[in-house]
């Protein structure tokens, strides 16, 4: 029994019973969910300090025998997924403590949050595809009830928007599924991977392969399927927004990287042109999109989007340099994107509102802030040293290789625009100085605040001055990943 | 069978993207539960459809012999009838409250959250 494979699901579950089994004593849950969230980056650590050492674990639910059983499996990318999850997980439950409302948390915040995260480790950790599709379902009712909770008017229509969208999508996932074991007899993933290579149908292999593209690239919000996404991910509380972001759509691109580089690889070449290709249109979509956003949320919503097309191009390359780059390149996007949005957070505390054209002079009042905005917002657009040069060099660098030109033009001037976009909230939010009609600040912040926007910021730079190890570590588990 | 199965799944699929392409909140709900049933089926037929034969061992051999209906697609089936239950119930509920709150069934008149501030 390998507890280590089962930990980074077993803590989250624990902390969300825990915290309903202290339903009325709110403080109790959110302390429990801060130490939840520092066991569960603990157990990642620890897991992938396992897997660096002794290669790909696989655990048998109940000991069946190994195609038969439920099976848990981790290899160095899914280790460094669940230590994200648990990074960003801590953040959020910190943030939480400073900014959630009584009503809220009232209504099982906190449990919700952890069956959250429940699912999101599940879904790494899993070696069965069925179970993919059970962890999936686990995590999106956890985050539909998170995104409607408050049940305030903006929430309830961009949850219905996310809950359809997330919905049709699952039926898509079941139904490969189904024809997946229709046409293989199997649903563990390393068998499946065995099978489909004796499998003597292309056009069926071709068939299934887009229904799992087209399933998987709703959830991770690739075009031209992401438009519920900056339809909702902006109407609830900043704390939930920032754990969607560092979390939801990753599972997606996570899905799809471990559907296509272990068992569509039959066909490759042309279905790694196509993902390529929705790639570039997934960035540049994403940039014009925030370009013509005021809403300081809704302008990072567009930014995710664009950010998953640079994951997306890593597949799409095909190469363990490439491949290397894209997990670089979730582990940056992870962190930064997440900050961005509790740093909105905090401004809107300062300023009570959202909107760039009425915020300003966060600079003169508030410099940390500013520095604590630069850092990711940079990191982001790629500047030297932040970790977002790094992994955009990596991916530039696999394109070059590879002389897919095109795409390493647009990842270029997609860069440049997200800069644009950047000094856009730089400027209006933070240099610009506050209008005189303005309302005057809202409210006050407190440490709970500022602690995980420091910590993330921080390690955005510390990921930047580290690239070099950590790219190691990327290539060992692009290596992985390519089984080789 | 196979024949009958597959034209009631594409029919089923067709009715539930009709609803979801309708403008009415509540049709969505119907339209997303018909795809997830229509998804069931699916697995159920591609998991081979035999009848009478179930994959239970006799008292007096020692392994099943011949064709036998496969239990797996059976136990996916029931996984997947669980989760939509709880999703759909959630969703039902879900498009009430919204009804409650916006005051329109009418998915057109929901835009509020698309429009640039």
């Amino acid at each position: 029994m390998d507890v280590l494979l089962i930990l980074p699901i077993l803590l989250p579950l624990l902390t969300a019973v825990a915290a309903l089994l202290v339903w009325n004593r709110r403080p109790v849950q959110g302390a429990l969910g801060v130490l939840g969230t520092v066991a569960l980056l603990g157990a990642g650590l620890a897991l992938l300090d396992a897997i660096w050492r002794d290669g790909v674990r696989t655990l048998q639910v109940g000991n069946w025998p190994d195609p038969f059983g439920i099976t848990l499996s981790a290899d160095l990318f899914s280790a460094i997924m669940v230590v994200l999850a648990g990074l960003i997980g801590l953040a959020a439950a910190v943030y939480s403590l400073g900014s959630m409302d009584p009503d809220r948390e009232r209504f099982g915040y906190y449990p919700l949050f952890h069956f959250l995260l429940m699912g999101v480790c599940g879904a790494f950790l899993t070696g069965d595809i069925f179970n993919l599709y059970v962890w999936f379902e686990v995590m999106l009712i956890a985050s539909f009830v998170l995104m409607v909770l408050g049940g305030e008017r903006a929430q309830l229509e961009g949850g219905i928007k996310y809950v359809t969208l997330n919905l049709m999508a699952s039926a898509l996932f079941l139904a490969a599924v189904g024809i997946l074991y229709g046409v293989t007899g199997a649903l563990n993933m390393a068998d499946l991977a065995h099978r489909l290579r004796y499998v003597e149908q292309p056009g069926l292999m071709t068939a299934l392969a887009v229904l799992f593209l087209v399933a998987f690239g709703i959830k991770a919000a690739v075009f031209p399927l992401f438009f519920w996404l900056p339809a909702s991910y902006h109407t609830p509380p900043v704390a939930v927004s920032a754990l969607f972001s560092g979390l939801l759509t990753k599972v997606g691109v996570y899905a799809l990287i471990r559907v296509f580089t272990r068992l569509f690889v039959q066909d490759a070449g042309y279905l790694h042109a196509i993902i390529l290709v929705i790639a570039g249109l997934t960035m540049v979509t994403g940039v014009l999109g925030a370009v013509a956003q005021t809403e300081v949320r809704r302008l990072l919503s567009f930014h995710i989007v664009s950010q998953i097309g640079y994951l997306l191009m890593g597949l799409g390359l095909f190469t363990p340099a490439a491949l290397a780059g894209a997990v670089f390149f979730m582990a940056h996007v992870v962190l930064a994107k997440a900050a961005l949005f509790l740093v909105g957070g905090i401004a809107h505390r300062l300023r009570g509102t959202y909107d760039l054209k009425k915020l300003g002079g966060l600079y003169r009042s508030h410099p940390g802030l500013a520095v604590l905005f630069l850092l990711p917002a940079l990191s982001l657009a790629g500047l030297p040293p932040l970790s977002g040069f790094f992994a955009k060099l990596a991916l530039v660098w696999a394109g070059l290789e590879t002389r897919q030109f095109a795409i390493v033009a647009v990842a270029l001037g997609v860069s440049l625009l997200t800069l644009f976009s950047m000094m856009k909230i730089w400027n209006e939010a933070f240099w610009k100085p506050l209008g005189e009609n303005d309302p005057p600040p809202a409210g006050g912040t407190s440490p709970a605040l500022w602690l995980p926007v420091a910590g993330l910021a921080a390690l955005t730079v510390l990921i930047g001055l580290a690239a070099g190890p950590l790219f190691v570590l990327s290539l060992r588990a692009a290596e992985q990943l390519l089984g080789m | 069978m196979e024949t009958v199965l597959a034209f009631v799944i594409g029919g089923l699929y067709a009715a539930g993207l009709y609803m979801l392409m309708r403008r009415s909140i509540v049709k969505l709900v119907i339209g997303l539960a018909l795809m997830s049933q229509a998804a069931n089926l699916l697995i159920f037929t591609l998991g081979r459809l035999i009848r009478g034969r179930p994959a239970l061992i006799p008292p007096d051999a020692a392994a099943l012999a011949g064709p036998f209906a496969d239990p797996v697609p059976q136990a996916l089936i029931l996984t997947a009838i669980v989760i939509s239950f709880g999703v759909h119930a959630f969703t039902i509920i879900l498009v009430k409250r919204a009804y409650q709150t916006v005051g329109t069934d009418d998915l057109d008149d929901m835009r509020n959250t698309d429009l640039l501030s």
